[in-house]
C-alpha cells in the first residue's frame, strides 16, 4: 500500500484497502472557518427541525476553528458571522479558536502547519478546498463541504473512496530562480486541471527530500487545482524538526510499502524546471515567464495560504530589497506568527521601503471578496491558487499565478518578468 | 424526473462563476439563488424555472469546496446537473447534501441535448429520454454509495451497512 492507502487503512480499521473501496475513516482533525463554519451551524438548524440530536459533539478537543475569509470584518453580515461562529465555539466547548485580533491567527491552511495542528499519518478534513495542503506532513487531508464537515462534527468519520495514485517524482533540487510554486503549475500545467480529479498526488524523489517543509506544503496546496482528493509527501526529519520546533510531541511516521503501487508516475528533472506563470483564465494555462505575453500589470499580490509563508516572504524580500514597486502591490503573511517573523527579521522594513502595503492575514484577495479586489479589466500576477473569471474581483479582470520571486520581480517592473532578467 | 435544460457548451465551469466570492458570507438560501450562474450568465436568475437541468462539459464544479454552489443552484430550481464529468467536491456536497443530481453524460448525449430540450430522467434505469428529440440516452450509473446516499435522501439520512 502507498502511504495514502496505509493511513486509510488504519483509519477504517481494515488491514488493507485498495483504489475504489469506500470506506468510513475515523477522523483525526477537523477544521472549519468562518465560510464553511456558519454553514455548518445551517446544517445543524436543519438536522434540529428534523429531531436529529446535535446537542454534543463527537469531540471537541479534535475541532479548530479560524477566522481567515472575511476578517477583519468587511460589512455587517460577515461581522454577524464571526458572532456566530464564536457562540458555537463557545457553546460546544471548542477550545481551538483563532480569533482574529487576539494572537495568533491566520489563514486556516498556515494554521494547521504553524501551530502543528495536524501530524503525520492522521486523517484531517476541512471544510475548505485547500485542506490538501496538510498532506505535506504526512498526513490524509482532504476538503469537505458544510454537510460532510457537520456530519464528521457529529460521529467523527466520514465516508471516503480509496483513490488512485499518482506519483509525481523530481530529480535534484530545484534551481535557485525556481519554486516549488512554479513546480505545481508546470504539473498542473501538464495533467490538466481535471488530471488529479479524485486521486492522490503524491510527492517524492530527492528533489523533494531536499526541499523544504514550506515548499512541500505549496505543492500540496495547489493539488486542489488539479481536481485531487489529496495530496502528499511521506514524512522525514524535517517534517517531525519542523512540528517539534511548534510544540508536537508524539510523533509517529507513516510510510507507504516498498512495493507500492501507483496508478501512473510522471519524472521531472529539477534542472530543467523555469520560472512559469498561470495566465488566466485557468491554473492549467502555464506558460514559461519569459515566453509570458508582455501585459502592463496593474496589481502584484503576495498573499493567501499558497503563497505568503515566511519562505515566500524570504524570497519576496530578496527580490524587493534596495528596489521599489512600480506598481499597486500587496503582501498580507499568512498568520501572525510568519507576520512577527517578518518583522523581527526585517521584511516588513525591506517591503515598506520598497513601497508596498503590508497588510494583515486574510483570505479576503484571494477569494474576490474584500481588502484589495480587482476593478474591470485589471491585471494582477498573484501568489494565489486560482484565476478563474472573477477570482479575484470584477468578472472582466484579470489574473496571473506565479511564484513570490516572480510576483516581487514583476511588482519591479510593472511586467511579468524572469527574477533572472532583474537588472 | 421532468424538466428543460439549460445548456452551457463550456468544460471546467467552477465554483466561482456558479457563486462568486462575495457571497460567501451569504448562508440564506434564497438569497444565494438570487446570485446562482452570476459569474456566468447574469440572465440565469430570470430564466431558471422550478425543476430544470443543467447541462454541462467535463469538470463542472471544479475549485472551491463551497456548499454555497449547490445550494444556489438548488435553490434557483436546478434539479439535476447533467455533465460529462464532475469534480469531487461539488459531485459530494451535491449527493451528501441531498441538493440536486450530479448525472454524468457521455459525449453524444452532451451534444446531442440542446438548450430548452425537454428531458426525463429515470435513476432507477439510468434512461434520459429527450421529448423534446424524441431520443433516449444511457446515464453513467451511481456507483454503489452514491445510489444509496441519494435514495436515503443525503448522508445524514443514510445508514452504513
Amino acid at each position: 500500500m502507498n502511504i495514502t492507502e496505509k493511513i486509510l487503512a488504519r483509519a477504517s480499521g481494515r488491514e488493507k484497502v485498495s483504489p475504489d473501496d469506500v470506506i468510513f475513516a475515523n477522523v483525526d482533525k477537523v477544521m472549519m472557518h468562518d465560510v464553511s463554519g456558519p454553514g455548518v451551524i445551517k446544517v445543524f438548524d436543519k438536522l434540529k427541525k428534523q429531531g436529529i440530536n446535535v446537542d454534543k459533539l463527537w469531540d471537541p478537543t479534535k475541532v479548530w476553528v479560524a477566522e481567515d475569509h472575511f476578517v477583519p470584518s468587511p460589512d455587517k453580515v460577515s461581522a454577524e458571522n464571526i458572532v456566530k461562529l464564536s457562540n458555537f465555539t463557545k457553546n460546544y466547548g471548542i477550545e481551538k479558536h483563532f480569533k482574529y485580533g487576539m494572537g495568533q491567527y491566520g489563514i486556516c491552511h498556515t494554521l494547521s502547519h504553524e501551530e502543528a495542528l495536524v501530524l503525520p499519518g492522521e486523517v484531517y478534513v476541512g471544510g475548505d478546498s485547500h485542506t490538501n495542503t496538510t498532506g505535506a506532513l504526512g498526513s490524509f487531508a482532504c476538503g469537505l463541504g458544510h454537510t460532510d464537515v457537520a456530519y464528521v462534527l457529529l460521529n467523527g468519520k466520514i465516508w471516503f473512496k480509496v483513490p488512485h495514485a499518482l506519483y509525481f517524482k523530481l530529480n535534484g533540487k530545484l534551481p535557485e530562480h525556481v519554486m516549488a510554486k512554479d513546480f505545481i503549475l508546470k504539473i498542473i500545467g501538464d495533467i490538466s486541471t481535471e488530471g488529479g480529479a479524485y486521486k492522490t498526488m503524491q510527492f517524492g524523489g530527492s528533489g523533494i527530500n531536499e526541499m523544504s517543509v514550506e515548499s512541500r506544503l505549496t505543492l500540496c496546496n495547489m493539488t486542489t487545482e488539479a481536481g485531487a482528493k489529496n495530496g502528499i509527501v511521506e514524512p522525514d526529519q524535517k517534517v517531525v524538526d519542523y512540528l517539534t520546533s511548534r510544540g508536537a510531541s508524539n510523533i509517529s511516521l507513516v510510510h507507504g510499502d516498498d512495493d507500492a503501487e501507483y496508478e501512473k508516475i510522471y519524472e521531472y528533472e529539477s534542472s530543467e524546471l523555469e520560472p512559469v506563470v498561470a495566465k488566466p483564465f485557468s491554473p492549467e494555462n502555464i506558460v514559461v515567464v519569459r515566453e509570458a505575453p508582455s501585459v502592463e500589470l496593474d496589481k502584484s499580490y503576495i498573499g493567501s495560504c499558497t503563497g505568503a509563508k515566511y519562505e515566500d516572504l524570504v524570497a519576496a524580500a530578496t527580490i524587493l530589497k534596495g528596489r521599489t514597486v512600480k506598481i499597486r502591490t500587496e503582501i498580507l503573511p499568512a498568520s501572525i506568527s510568519i507576520y512577527k517573523r517578518a518583522m523581527e527579521n526585517g521584511l516588513l522594513k525591506i517591503f515598506l521601503d520598497a513601497g508596498v502595503t503590508v497588510g494583515p492575514p486574510t483570505c479576503g484577495a484571494c477569494c474576490g471578496a474584500h481588502m484589495g479586489v480587482l476593478a474591470k479589466d485589471e491585471i494582477c500576477i498573484s501568489t494565489t491558487n486560482r484565476n478563474f473569471p472573477g477570482r479575484m474581483g470584477h468578472i472582466d479582470s484579470q489574473t496571473y499565478l506565479s511564484s513570490p520571486l516572480v510576483a516581487a520581480a514583476s511588482a519591479v517592473t510593472g511586467k511579468i518578468t524572469d527574477p533572472r532578467d532583474l537588472k | 424526473m421532468k424538466g428543460n435544460v439549460i445548456k452551457y457548451e463550456r468544460d471546467n465551469i467552477d465554483t466561482d462563476v456558479i457563486i462568486p466570492g462575495q457571497y460567501l458570507k451569504v448562508h440564506d438560501y434564497a438569497e444565494l439563488a438570487l446570485h446562482a450562474m452570476e459569474g456566468l450568465d447574469p440572465d440565469f436568475h430570470s430564466k431558471v424555472k422550478e425543476g430544470d437541468f443543467i447541462l454541462s462539459g467535463r469538470n463542472f464544479g471544479c475549485g472551491s469546496s463551497r456548499e454555497h454552489a449547490p445550494i444556489a443552484l438548488s435553490h434557483s430550481g436546478i434539479k439535476a446537473v447533467l455533465a460529462l464529468s464532475f469534480a469531487r467536491i461539488f459531485y459530494r456536497n451535491a449527493v451528501d447534501g441531498a441538493f440536486l443530481l450530479p448525472i454524468e453524460i457521455d459525449f453524444d448525449a452532451y451534444s446531442n441535448i440542446s438548450d430548452g430540450d425537454e428531458l426525463d430522467i429515470d435513476i432507477k434505469t439510468n434512461e434520459i429520454k429527450n421529448l423534446t428529440k424524441n431520443k433516449v440516452y444511457q446515464m453513467k450509473p451511481f456507483s454503489d454509495i452514491i445510489g444509496k446516499i441519494i435514495e436515503s435522501g443525503g448522508l445524514f439520512k443514510y445508514k452504513p451497512d
